[in-house]
């Protein structure tokens, strides 16, 4: 798909620094993958720089993905000790109502998540040491902006085939590893 | 500690990229100057400037929501608020003020005191059924409706039809919260 008027990567704000923990080359064992969702649990995009270990088709690794997501925010949000009003597990919930999650750590990856108000959510995968990825995330979701949702051939709702898109992302992507 | 949201526009205004107003003005004119050429009826007009409304706001809302860095609103006057002072702010230049809210807090209205879109209009007499900026209208449902809030925005007053100011009303009929998507096949 081609995007006309290339000047689009000069107005989106200087990119973040990079939270501590990321450019150590440290991705040796670790997995490093994106995944950007939209409010109906469609996936846009996955993208993977580096995965040691493959274990379901790539759909049903995608459902599972939104699937954990969406009850881990009602789970949450049912448990959240500074709310007054609890709705009861397993009620749909408004994108950004009750407690947004943002990131989960094991001991061998981190996965972290920006959700907006408009459901689409930005899901990365890293090694565990990564520091707090909320800017860098935002930082993906304004490419997404400028390089998907203002390509006027770009169909809302389907899978992204973008190539400017992507080079921008593995571009910046690549300091943040 | 994340940066608060901006309560006005204004610094966001002065980072977006901007085109020049009368481009903008007169680019509008021409597509509804040949929507009334192509479709002759005024009604089949509004209804198309609305449709081309919705899809431009289903995609507003992400760019809005991206640059404003803006959380979830709490209600409905929130958002009304939220709308007007930056939103408007960031896409026209202009802000709205929100008045008239009924008792529930389900309508308001948003009055504009000046409207980029309509610099160098009069509409003839074969057109007074005509809303102009009908656009407007479908920017705001579509928009809102990627945030879960069906509404239905109406033009109250309109400059071009002799009143002193443009109002919207917008009512929000119902919040839609999303669904698992997934059916339990297994």
């Amino acid at each position: 798909m081609q995007f006309f008027g290339g000047s689009a990567a000069a107005e989106i704000a200087p990119s973040p620094a990079a939270p501590p923990g990321t450019a150590t080359g440290l991705a040796g064992n670790n997995a490093n993958m994106l995944y950007i969702f939209n409010r109906s649990g469609v996936c846009l995009l996955y993208r993977e720089w580096h995965r040691p270990l493959h274990t379901l088709d790539a759909q049903q690794d995608q459902k599972l993905m939104f699937g954990l997501l969406f009850s881990l925010r009602s789970f949450t949000t049912k448990i959240d000790p500074t709310s007054v009003d609890k709705g009861n597990l397993g009620v749909p919930l408004l994108p950004g109502q009750g407690c947004s999650f943002y990131s989960f750590h094991t001991n061998t990856y981190k996965l972290s998540l920006l959700e907006s108000p408009s459901g689409v959510k930005v899901i990365l995968i890293t090694h565990p040491k990564t520091g707090d990825m909320r800017e860098p995330l935002r930082y993906i979701y304004n490419i997404y902006v400028e390089y998907v949702v203002k390509n006027p051939l770009y169909v809302n709702g389907t899978p992204i085939k973008c190539e400017l898109f992507n080079t921008n992302l593995d571009q910046y992507v690549k300091t943040l590893i | 500690m994340a940066p608060l949201a901006p309560k006005t526009g204004d610094p966001l205004f002065a980072n977006v990229e901007r085109v020049n107003a009368e481009l903008f003005t007169l680019t509008y004119g021409a597509i509804v100057r040949q929507l009334l050429a192509d479709l002759e009826e005024v009604e089949e007009v509004n209804k198309q400037l609305d449709l081309m409304g919705y899809n431009i706001g289903v995609r507003l809302i992400d760019e809005f929501l991206a640059k404003s860095n803006v959380s979830r609103c709490v209600d409905f006057k929130e958002t009304a608020d939220i709308i007007a002072k930056v939103g408007f702010k960031m896409f026209l230049g202009v802000t709205a003020t929100v008045t008239n809210w009924n008792a529930e807090g389900t309508t308001c209205s948003l009055v504009l005191e000046d409207n980029p879109l309509v610099d160098f209009v009069e509409l003839p007499d074969t057109c007074q059924g005509l809303h102009y900026c009908n656009i407007l209208s479908g920017v705001l449902r579509g928009a809102l409706e990627m945030v879960s809030m069906k509404t239905e925005i109406t033009w109250v007053r309109d400059m071009l039809h002799g009143d002193d100011a443009y109002e919207l009303q917008a009512k929000l009929v119902k919040q839609v919260p999303e669904e698992y998507p997934y059916k339990d096949d297994d």
